[in-house]
């Protein structure tokens, strides 16, 4: 007979975001029936009124953007002996760091003009990856999360090993899922430098790769925005590629606690 | 009956994003009302002004993962009508698959994920697995058939990849499109299970008169394309649209509140149902009846109903567009190339509403301007006024009831929070 081990708790927190990753969490639709047999999962706001902070595992997604999320993170850490950046907002900042090219008044005003005092909005502060404030065990990445990663991460968990995370650009998935270059139409692409994982699924659809799972770990920028020049990209459209999902100023934090 | 009630509930559970409801009952009368909306802001219009014409896209999608094929289509619609870009009439008949596809997959995570927990007294779906396996599973299949079409069409359901200024950049293969069909045509039978299921639920008697505002299309129902029209005065043109739909601040909300000259109005499946019926398919008008909907119903929580009611039209639109597309063919385009660069709308029901989207392009192709107007901001005054007018109709129950029965109430708008904290606002000169 097995013996019975107490089920790790699952908790999924959002903050500054879309919600599209704990969406792909939702869209696990034939997983899901196995998935809460082998875990509980105790607070998911979108889809439960369950609610507990007795948790394991929490899965955070959103960037951090307003100072009230800063004490709710470091709440979650305390809590929490795994901590999961759930995909590119999490990881990296992903997009939300676009609007950090304005100071944030500047941002407020664009966006709410006189009314930018309303009390609501007045604890804004330039948007950040979660381990700019918090240490984070394991990265799931992309914009959105593929649902594979999510499950294949979560399996490594239950094994108790550490999840594998891909570190070569999506130029070799892209090779591998048979597609034609888009440098050859002249189009950019963020590839060369970016973290594999998704299948080059972008590329696969028609488009380019817009740089959302962030660059490998060490990404020779340099080569890769001589290759941009070279295709005859000017300045201007290198940069712009470049920082859709690199724009994030706020580093990384060493340690773990304050 | 002289009662007090504080109700608080903190961060309202299955719903989208993050909101709280207050209500303050002294002596019977409502003294305090609020649905506050605590998500932080995201500040769209400043991320994309200065980006480039066709990044829009890919950024706007990321307003909302619902809701992104919506976001997406408002926004490549206005740049196409900013620079003057026609589409192929494939690329819209794929736009418009995609839309079944999201609208399908929005309204089933709603009904089932969101809802349907309420009617069995249960905190989510997580219990119905063991408790109730056939209906669950239901749930599952009819979700995973509406991701389907998105990925078949987008790549993905969340943030779809090949929906691009100028067309669509990805064609399906015939064997995908025949696949879908037999999974569509086979998927009525888990529709009709679920109008039994809610046939036998009961609806609160709440009833409360007020405008009704979607698109309304020259032929069909409309999800991709129309002319707002409202039930009050019928046509508003899409230029006017800003000049009817007045938006403005409250201090407990980071999202914008919005009236028209008749005050409080609500957009979303039932205003689409009240204002387009006659356009719906014969099968989808008979589980109306069924489901005891009637045009002109005014009752917000029957919006739920009006959802499913839309579930079986999308599945029989989604049929007839596999069909007339395998007619037209599956060749492989690229997309048209701009114009001119000016100004445009782009104006779609999203599966909360209608959702609007302008920009103003400049003469490098980078965007000057934003203004959207989303779905769930449009109806949150009309869902504080409601919580008003509802609370005082069953004061003589217990606590936990009333709180249980207000926040039912709010979900039935199915409100999408995380979007409609991305209003922007900038004055068009
Ligand atoms: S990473 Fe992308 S999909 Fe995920 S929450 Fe952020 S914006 Fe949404
Ligand atoms: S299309 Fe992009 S990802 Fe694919 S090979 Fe070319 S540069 Fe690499
Ligand atoms: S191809 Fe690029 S943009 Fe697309 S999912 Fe992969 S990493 Fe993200």
């Amino acid at each position: 007979m097995i013996p019975t081990v107490k089920k790790p708790r699952l908790a999924f927190f959002s903050f500054t975001c879309c919600e599209g990753c704990q969406l792909m969490v939702l869209n696990c639709e034939d997983e899901f029936p196995d998935l809460v047999k082998l875990v509980d999962i105790v607070n998911f706001r979108e889809a439960m009124s369950e609610k507990s902070d007795d948790y394991d595992v929490a899965f955070v997604e959103g960037s951090i953007s307003r100072r009230e999320e800063i004490k709710k993170l470091k709440e979650i850490r305390k809590r929490a002996s795994t901590v999961i950046a759930l995909g590119a907002c999490s990881s990296t900042g992903g997009l939300n760091c676009l609007r950090n090219r304005f100071p944030v008044e500047e941002a407020k005003r664009i966006v709410y003009g006189k009314d930018a005092a309303v009390r609501k909005i007045k604890d804004t502060i330039r948007a950040r990856p979660i381990d700019s404030i918090i240490e984070v065990d394991h990265y799931i990445h992309g914009c959105p999360i593929t649902k594979e990663e999510f499950l294949s991460t979560l399996k490594a968990l239950l094994l108790g090993k550490a999840p594998e995370v891909p570190n070569h650009p999506v130029c070799v998935d892209c090779k591998m899922a048979g597609n034609i270059c888009v440098f050859e139409r002249g189009a950019t692409c963020m590839g060369p430098v970016t973290r594999a994982g998704c299948n080059a699924i972008c590329i696969t659809y028609g488009s380019i790769c817009w740089g959302c799972r962030g660059t490998v770990d060490n990404p020779n920028m340099d080569a890769h925005e001589e290759t941009l020049r070279r295709y005859g990209l000017t300045a201007d459209s290198v940069t712009r590629s470049l920082d859709l999902y690199g724009g994030c100023t706020v580093r990384k934090k060493t340690g773990r606690g304050d | 009956m002289h009662k007090d009630h504080d109700i608080n509930v903190h961060e309202v559970t299955r719903v989208e994003g993050h909101g709280n409801i207050v209500i303050n009952v002294r002596k019977g009368r409502v003294e305090e009302l609020r649905l506050e909306i605590i998500e932080s802001p995201r500040f769209f219009e400043a991320m994309l002004r200065g980006r480039r014409y066709d990044e829009a896209q890919h950024i706007m999608s990321r307003i909302c993962g619902i809701c992104a094929v919506s976001h997406t289509s408002a926004s490549v619609k206005a740049v196409e009508s900013a620079t003057g870009m026609r589409i192929s009439k494939r690329a819209r008949l794929l736009r418009e698959l995609a839309f079944c596809g999201e609208t399908l997959q929005s309204h089933i995570l709603h009904l089932y994920f969101l809802v349907l927990p309420d009617f069995f007294s249960v905190g989510s779906i997580v219990p119905l697995i063991k408790s109730h396996p056939e209906i669950a599973r239901m749930g599952l299949g009819l979700k995973k058939l509406a991701n389907e079409i998105c990925r078949i069409v987008g790549g993905r359901h969340v943030h779809p990849i090949s929906i691009f200024p100028g067309g669509v950049v990805h064609v399906p293969k015939p064997r995908e499109l025949k696949d879908l069909k037999k999974a569509l045509t086979g998927s009525f039978e888990r529709l009709e299970k679920t109008i039994e299921l809610f046939e036998g639920f009961e609806v609160p008697d709440f009833e409360g008169s007020r405008e009704f505002i979607s698109l309304r299309a020259a032929k069909g129902y409309p999800f991709y394309e129309g002319d707002p029209f409202s039930s009050m005065d019928a046509s508003i043109g899409q230029e006017s649209y800003t000049k009817r739909i007045k938006e403005y601040t409250v201090p407990h909300s980071t999202a914008k509140h919005a009236r028209t000259s008749h005050g409080t109005f609500m957009v979303g499946a039932l205003a689409r149902f009240n204002n387009n019926h006659r356009r719906l398919h014969p099968r989808a008008r008979k589980a109306a009846k069924r489901l005891l909907l009637k045009p002109g119903c005014s009752n917000p929580f029957m919006n739920n109903q009006a959802q499913l009611v839309e579930c079986i039209h999308l599945t029989e639109e989604a049929i007839s567009l596999v069909d007339r597309l395998l007619e037209v063919g599956l060749a492989a385009e690229r997309p048209a190339r701009p114009r001119r660069f000016g100004r445009g709308i782009g104006l779609v029901e999203a599966p909360r509403g209608t959702l609007y989207h302008e920009y103003r392009i400049n003469r490098d192709g980078l965007i000057e301007e934003v203004n959207c107007i989303i779905p769930t901001a449009q109806n949150l005054r009309s869902i504080e006024r409601d919580l008003g007018e509802f609370v005082v109709t069953i004061l003589d129950r217990p606590r936990d009831e009333i709180t249980r029965s207000v926040e039912s109430l709010v979900r039935a708008y199915d409100p999408c929070i995380s979007c409609s904290t991305h209003i922007m606002d900038v004055k068009f000169v």
